[in-house]
């Protein structure tokens, strides 16, 4: 399960997804973030299995968490050329045996590279 | 070759009119002479269909737009602010799918305007003129639908491309190119092309595939009216005509390559009489026998190095191996839109609604595409100058010295054998004096140095001083040997006159 979490000027400084990680006997996978000065962010990604004891869990260390259902979505203009194939750095995308491209949108971890690189407007990122 | 299994075009068209023709795809025929041989294969089947569909920048519309009262000369002519060419008659003009608005810039072009005519749209037309005494109006604005011109006639001077160069990118920067966009340290490939499947190399020698051959255009007929530009088999092209009132999205769709340009998906179709053995051994083609290259688009010059060689198979396969690594695949042409197209024509033959037709002339099967003739292009090597090199381990107060001496500002630092290190400039020495660390030039000296090439384009050259903001790039081979150094004063030697 793919997570938001955003962290106030107290909250950053502290090494939560460490704590979390030695609490809960989990592994975090980091798909990528930013931190400033007051505060920051991270996309990360959780066991599905066991994410609502850690959501609980980071939330009681005053970071905010927000899931994401959202990933990226392909419309009715995809003509199948499969420009969006090799540019995905998680492989959302293949060709089906009948050489359609498939979106395993599961997958996706938000990062936007493709929606430029789609030649037809055919995929789109909702907002979170 | 055996007079029983050899039929004419004339043969094959009275069976598509009594409805006895068989019709097969591309995909179909590899199976057929798979299982029965060719000899076989010529008494089963009649016509292969072939089908691409992919970006295909050299198209577009010739349009007449009837004539306006007062009555207008058109100079210059936009069509949603895409300009088309109109140095033709007064209300002709051309409009190519790759120009771009002048509003919207490469958001918006010369495919996007042609397929909301296609889907019905209005577009603003407007023109310019210098007024004549037979064309007296200068300006004209107007909204237009493809109903109300006279002819919207697509020509397309290079279109179906036999196979293409597959691109990949060995520089540590993103490419956006009209092959995509390739990512850095050969991330990805992309080709484009349907290999085995594509119409031209189901007849690689031309036999049926000529002037005057009836083709699938974007969802209508179409026709071949010559070889395309650039046309040097097995890098074969045509050129195709088609009535755009006719045509179908589709078939056709306007995109757009990040950082390139506008372009437009093409639908093509030929069908393949098979009037012999040859033809049906020529239709069986695979993907594993259709060669080309993957080219280095890392390196900006005509002159691409080639990666290594590929098939269709393998790129069709989604990974190809470079340099011991997987690199993962994009193909750039739709193969289940071009499969739609096959089986679309092949509905059409059967049904009897599409007619073969023989070429009334053939086009070259040998034909060369040369390069550019350009004034001679200047190169690093026409204008570097000598490198004054120094080693590692010399004292800072010795490079201090020869660059006096030398009356140079930057030093390449070189190992034993000549190949570089690092760089100093006389700035390095200016601060590692005012801090007092003035020990050995290894410890002062930069490492990670911007280089160029001795063939490199000065071009390329000056937009790498420009983009790392430097002075100096050390001219190295291929074993990082100096080789001499550039300057931006050996570079305004350019301007100034050597």
């Amino acid at each position: 399960m793919l997570l938001y979490l955003h962290f106030d000027s107290k909250t950053v400084k502290e090494p939560i997804i460490s704590l979390t990680t030695l609490e809960k006997k989990t592994l975090i996978n980091i798909i990528r973030g930013s931190v400033g000065g007051r505060e920051g962010e991270l996309f990360v990604e959780v066991d599905d299995a066991r994410a609502a004891e850690i959501i609980d869990f980071i939330r009681s260390k005053g970071v905010e968490v927000t899931e994401i259902r959202e990933r990226i979505t392909k419309s009715e203009d995809c003509i199948d050329c499969g420009a969006c194939i090799s540019i995905c750095p998680v492989e959302v995308f293949r060709l089906d045996e009948d050489f359609r491209v498939l979106a395993d949108a599961e997958k996706c971890i938000r990062c936007g590279i493709c929606i430029n690189v789609c030649p037809v407007n055919a995929l789109e990122l909702p907002k979170i | 070759m055996n007079s029983v299994t050899s039929k004419t075009v004339g043969e094959i068209n009275r069976k598509i009119s009594e409805g006895s023709a068989v019709v097969v795809t591309a995909e179909e025929m590899k199976e057929i002479v798979e299982e029965l041989g060719a000899e076989k294969a010529v008494k089963e089947v009649d016509v292969v269909t072939t089908g691409t569909f992919g970006a295909m920048c050299s198209s577009g519309v010739f349009f007449n737009f009837g004539h306006a009262d007062p009555p207008i000369k058109m100079q210059r002519v936009w069509m949603n602010d895409v300009e088309a060419y109109t140095g033709v008659a007064a209300v002709d003009a051309y409009l190519g799918v790759t120009q771009i608005s002048d509003k919207l810039g490469m958001e918006y072009g010369g495919g996007h305007v042609i397929e909301d005519l296609v889907r019905g749209r209005e577009v603003e037309l407007r023109a310019i003129a210098y007024g004549t005494d037979c064309y007296p109006r200068r300006e004209l604005v107007t909204e237009i639908t493809l109903e109300d011109v006279n002819q919207a006639e697509m020509i397309n001077p290079r279109n179906a491309y036999q196979r293409y160069k597959a691109a990949t990118n060995s520089s540590n920067k993103l490419l956006k190119t009209y092959m995509g966009t390739l990512l850095p340290n050969f991330g990805n490939v992309t080709f484009a092309g349907t290999g085995e499947i594509s119409p031209l190399n189901n007849d690689p020698e031309y036999r049926t595939i000529g002037i005057g051959t009836r083709i699938f255009l974007c969802g209508t007929e179409g026709y071949v009216i010559g070889e395309g530009t650039q046309h040097a088999p097995p890098f074969g092209t045509l050129m195709v005509k088609g009535n755009l009132k006719e045509m179908s999205t589709k078939y056709m769709r306007a995109c757009v390559f990040p950082g390139y340009g506008v372009s437009m998906f093409i639908g093509i179709g030929i069908p393949i009489p098979i009037l012999d053995a040859e033809m049906a051994r020529f239709t069986a083609v695979r993907d594993r026998d259709i060669e080309t290259e993957i080219l280095d688009y890392g390196v900006p010059r005509r002159g691409r190095p080639v990666v290594r060689k590929v098939t269709y198979e393998e790129l069709k396969s989604g990974k190809v191996e470079i340099n011991g690594e997987e690199v993962r695949v994009s193909p750039l042409s739709s193969f289940s839109v071009a499969a739609e197209i096959m089986e679309e024509l092949k509905r059409k033959i059967e049904k009897g609604e599409f007619y073969l037709s023989a070429p009334v002339k053939r086009i070259p099967v040998k034909s060369e595409f040369k390069p550019m003739k350009q004034k001679e292009i200047v190169v690093v090597k026409n204008l570097m100058s000598e490198a004054i090199k120094i080693e590692p381990n010399a004292a800072v107060v010795e490079a201090s010295r020869t660059i006096i001496e030398k009356n140079v500002n930057h030093l390449p630092v070189v190992d034993s054998e000549g190949r570089l290190k690092g760089i100093v400039t006389s700035w390095d020495i200016a601060k590692a004096v005012a801090s007092g660390r003035i020990g050995k030039v290894e410890e002062i000296m930069t490492r990670d140095v911007v280089t160029v090439h001795p063939e490199d384009p000065v071009e390329f050259a000056a937009e790498k001083l420009k983009r790392h903001n430097i002075s100096a790039l050390p001219v190295i081979d291929a074993k990082r040997r100096v080789l001499g150094m550039l300057t931006s004063e050996d570079l305004s030697r350019l301007v100034a006159g050597r």
